[in-house]
């Protein structure tokens, strides 16, 4: 018979408990931001937190729900398109812009139910599919004209500073509502189903997890975060061209923030974006040469760290700053061993 | 007649497909990795044609000879470096290795030779316009049929290695349990060297082809991917045969596409790709619920 | 000299510790019963002696050779057989092949296709079916010939009759002392206690990882083995093996 040593469950540790008080510190100061600091400032930080939001959609997907989704510029895309399509019928720009996301979520639930019978890479090329055949589909309205694109000009309306600060509060309200769901789905008995699915699919099912429901619902989170991060770019960049906002390179820097942060974490995507958000704004101008580098570093994180750098982190330093999991502490000596049967 | 060229225009595309499609069929079935960098290996080995072609003043099919012997040292290379050490690791970590690999492939290439659109059309001489007239509104062209051709070839003699020779045999078994084949004598990292390079040595003919057919640049290979798996789910995953039909669904799919609007040839074969999923799809779903007889209440 | 030899052996899954300081020797042309309860780490072992289970600890010895860091399909090569728990076929393959199959490796001896054919002459009609098709009885003698075409000099059997018919493991058994043909060695587990008994010359009982009985089968009385198998006495038994 096993005896096992005394454990107490916990869920915070004091780390935890002093960096849930420093990220409400985080999100309060940056609140208020646009009121005191410069344009460029604000609109640079805007631009972070549309990262943020892709590589912890990404992570959703991946790291939670084992979804390796290469198709979420189709609804980084489509949410702009909705947008676009909602302004142009006479609603004013920022209600359009969340109409937009939510349209395109709306178009996420039912795709959920046919695209999650695939498995495994056929899932993967499936979504890269998915997102070409929406992209074409696009093109053919008018209003688009093809690869031309067209201008969400009622956003032209405001004053500039008027519109970086409404798309910096925008932004800010979207990154902190979507990591606070991922925080509270993953804490709930919901997040420790999703993390049964992606350790082992079979497993999970067979103790009566609904897999499909799960993945289902990472799906249409998923999807409704990369639509709220592609209406957030065309609120900044004004001009919608379907080459760029249905590019794959979006998918490809979710990868690349999610896994170099650190996969199936909560906070590895937030590091892995800010580290993105740096180089990005370093070495963009290099253009081709820094984008091979980018997939040479994927590579590598792939085969040689795919925890991400958090991951590694986590296990070196057993630190967790916003805990989704459990823990066990020992309350008490542990009795002397005694092995089982 | 015009009905008759177009079916004849799709299924000698669909050719093509089948020649993309059968070095990833191949790597999918034995090591259950699907290669996202299937498609700029296939760019890759069609600027390795062109360049060797050009440099050595060579038939660019000569070049290809020499481009199928390299890309078989690549295929066992990005085996020995790359999926081997992902593959005892699960799912995620060659999907994402291999979507790595083809970024860094396609910006490389953009790298060395730059965004120009390229195409070994104008190096193969009257075989690119040459065709057969059957009448005028109906000609079947030379290059279109040699890729047909080679196509079927590279499947027939695919299926027939993978039947009746030991190696083959070895790789079916090593494809159906890794384990058990090594209790039974047989080196399976080998086998997937060998499966690897058999299947990236196939693209190297694919990527020639789509070089003689058409343009090419350094960011065309995520489209030939596209294409590659869509012929091998219409036609069936884990059948090579399949993979040809399933080639020339696409390529009829596309051709009716386009002739109906010029901007609908890819979006046709993408609906038809989601079509025939669905289809599979909802006969799965009804044999789960007894079958539509059972849900007719026969 | 032993054809094998193991010296202390520990083998783990994850945390669980399947074998534990393994020590014993086998000589050619031995034919040796291991037996013990679910779990007492006889599989693990076999598992181990044939290269699919890496050891944490200790030495495998063949043929004079270590082979404890070699792979398995080079212990095949070198004359190792295994024949897994659940037989393990290539389903989507028919019996010839999954015959052919072991011919690769290239050991030439007594067993060819025709005699492993003539030892289960059952095989014979059905060699070009697919052996996803096959029943029990044909599934494990397709299983043993495949062992056999590597022409082994030690083969180790692991759970044959397992969800077999009573007559069809009455036939198995008959066939057994023909494998020991090619002169080879036999190492066979078993749950049932008379059966291994009566093909084995000797008898070693395993108990949570460990061997607690080793002994001739012709002096091994049926109450020690059951002992043995049930732990009972267990401090005294134990110290003789270690």
């Amino acid at each position: 018979m096993t005896v096992l040593p005394k454990f107490a469950v916990e869920r915070w540790t004091r780390a935890s408990a002093v960096s849930g008080g420093v990220a409400v510190a985080v999100v309060a100061a940056l609140a208020v931001l646009p009121l005191i600091g410069g344009d460029n400032l604000v609109d640079k930080l805007t631009t972070l937190f549309v990262y943020v939001i892709l590589a912890a959609m990404w992570n959703a997907l991946a790291g939670y729900a084992g979804l390796v989704s290469v198709g979420q510029q189709a609804f980084f895309g489509v949410g702009a398109y909705f947008a676009i399509r909602c302004s142009v019928a006479g609603v004013p720009p920022y209600p359009a812009l969340i109409a937009g996301a939510l349209i395109a979520t709306a178009v996420a639930v039912p795709l959920s139910y046919f695209m999650l019978l695939l498995r495994g890479g056929e899932f993967s090329i499936g979504m890269w599919v998915l997102a070409e055949a929406i992209h074409l589909l696009v093109n053919l309205d008018p209003l688009i004209q093809g690869e031309t694109g067209t201008s969400m000009i009622a956003l032209n309306a405001y004053a500039h500073e008027t519109r970086l600060a409404a798309n910096y509060w925008l932004a800010l309200a979207g990154m902190v509502g979507l990591l606070g769901a991922i925080f509270v789905l993953l804490r709930s008995p919901f997040g420790a189903s999703v993390q049964a699915i992606r350790d082992d699919e079979e497993a999970a099912a067979s103790i009566g997890v609904s897999v499909q429901r799960a993945k289902r619902t990472m799906f249409v989170l998923a999807a409704f975060g990369c639509a709220l991060a592609g209406v957030l770019w065309l609120a900044t960049s004004v001009t919608f061209q379907p080459k760029t906002n249905f590019g794959v390179q979006w998918t490809a820097y979710m990868i690349l923030m999610a896994l170099v942060g650190g996969l199936g974490t909560f906070e590895g995507p937030i590091l892995g974006a800010v580290l993105f958000f740096l180089v990005q704004d370093q070495f963009a101008e290099t253009g081709v040469a820094y984008m091979a580098g980018l997939g040479t570093v994927a590579i590598l994180f792939a085969l040689f760290a795919p925890r991400g750098i958090w991951g590694e982190i986590e296990k070196r330093w057993n630190l967790r700053l916003l805990p989704v999991g459990y823990f066990l502490r020992p309350t008490g000596p542990p009795k002397p061993d005694r092995r089982s049967k | 007649m015009s009905l008759v060229n177009l079916i004849a225009q799709g299924v000698l595309l669909g050719g093509y497909y089948a020649l993309i499609a059968c070095g990833l069929s191949l790597m999918f079935g034995v090591m259950r990795i699907v290669n996202l960098a299937h498609g700029d290996l296939a760019v890759l080995a069609a600027f390795l044609v062109l360049t060797i072609s050009t440099t050595f003043d060579v038939s660019p099919f000569l070049a290809l000879v020499v481009t199928v012997l390299i890309m078989a040292a690549v295929g066992w290379a990005l085996q020995r470096f790359i999926l081997e050490r992902s593959l005892r690791s699960g799912l995620l970590v060659p999907l994402l290795a291999t979507f790595g690999l083809s970024i860094a492939l396609e910006n490389m290439l953009f790298e060395a030779f730059g965004a120009d659109t390229r195409s070994l059309g104008d190096l193969i001489g009257d075989l690119v316009f040459d065709s057969v007239e059957v009448t005028s509104a109906f000609s079947l062209s030379y290059l279109a049929m040699l890729i047909f051709g080679l196509a079927v070839a590279l499947l027939g003699a695919l299926s027939l290695f993978l039947k009746r020779t030991s190696l083959g045999r070895a790789i079916r078994a090593t494809a159906e349990d890794p384990d058990t084949a090594e209790l039974v004598g047989i080196n399976a990292r080998a086998v997937y060297g060998v499966a690897a390079a058999i299947s990236v040595a196939t693209v190297a003919v694919a990527g020639a082809m789509l070089a003689m057919r058409a343009t090419f640049d350094p960011y065309s290979g995520p489209m030939q991917l596209i294409f590659a798996f869509e012929a091998i789910v219409i036609g069936g995953i884990g059948s090579l045969w399949g993979t040809l039909v399933g080639g020339v669904v696409l390529g009829l799919a596309q051709s009716v596409g386009a002739t109906l609007n010029p901007k609908w040839f890819l979006l046709a074969g993408h609906l038809t790709f989601f079509a025939v999923l669905a289809g599979r799809l909802a006969r799965d779903w009804g044999r789960a619920r007894g079958g539509l007889r059972a849900a007719l209440g026969f | 000299m032993s054809l094998l030899s193991i010296e202390r052996l520990d083998v783990r899954h994850g945390l669980l510790q399947a074998v534990r300081e393994v020590s014993f020797a086998i000589d050619q042309g031995e034919t040796v019963a291991l037996v013990g309860a679910n779990g007492a780490g006889k599989s693990t072992l076999l598992r181990a002696i044939a290269g699919a289970h890496a050891p944490a600890s200790g030495r495998i010895v063949f043929d004079g050779a270590d082979v404890t860091s070699l792979r398995a399909y080079k212990r095949v090569a070198r004359g190792i057989a295994l024949v897994p728990e659940g037989r393990r076929l290539f389903g989507e393959m028919t019996v010839e092949e999954n015959l052919q199959v072991a011919e690769r490796v290239g050991r030439r001896g007594y067993w060819t296709m025709q005699t492993v054919m003539q030892l289960f002459p059952m095989l014979q009609a059905r060699r070009d079916a697919l052996t996803g098709n096959l029943s029990g009885g044909e599934r494990q003698a397709v299983a043993i010939g495949r062992a056999l075409m590597t022409n082994p000099r030690l083969i180790l059997l692991d759970e044959v009759s397992l969800g077999l018919a009573p007559v069809v493991i009455e036939g198995l058994y008959r066939s057994l002392p023909q494998l020991l043909q090619g002169g080879a060695t036999l190492v066979l587990v078993e749950q049932e206690l008379s059966r291994a008994l009566s093909v084995a010359t000797r008898v070693m009982c395993m108990l949570e990882g460990r061997i607690v009985l080793d002994t001739p089968a012709a002096s091994a009385t049926r109450e020690a083995i059951v002992d043995a198998y049930f732990g009972l006495h267990r401090g005294a038994e134990a110290k003789g093996a270690a």
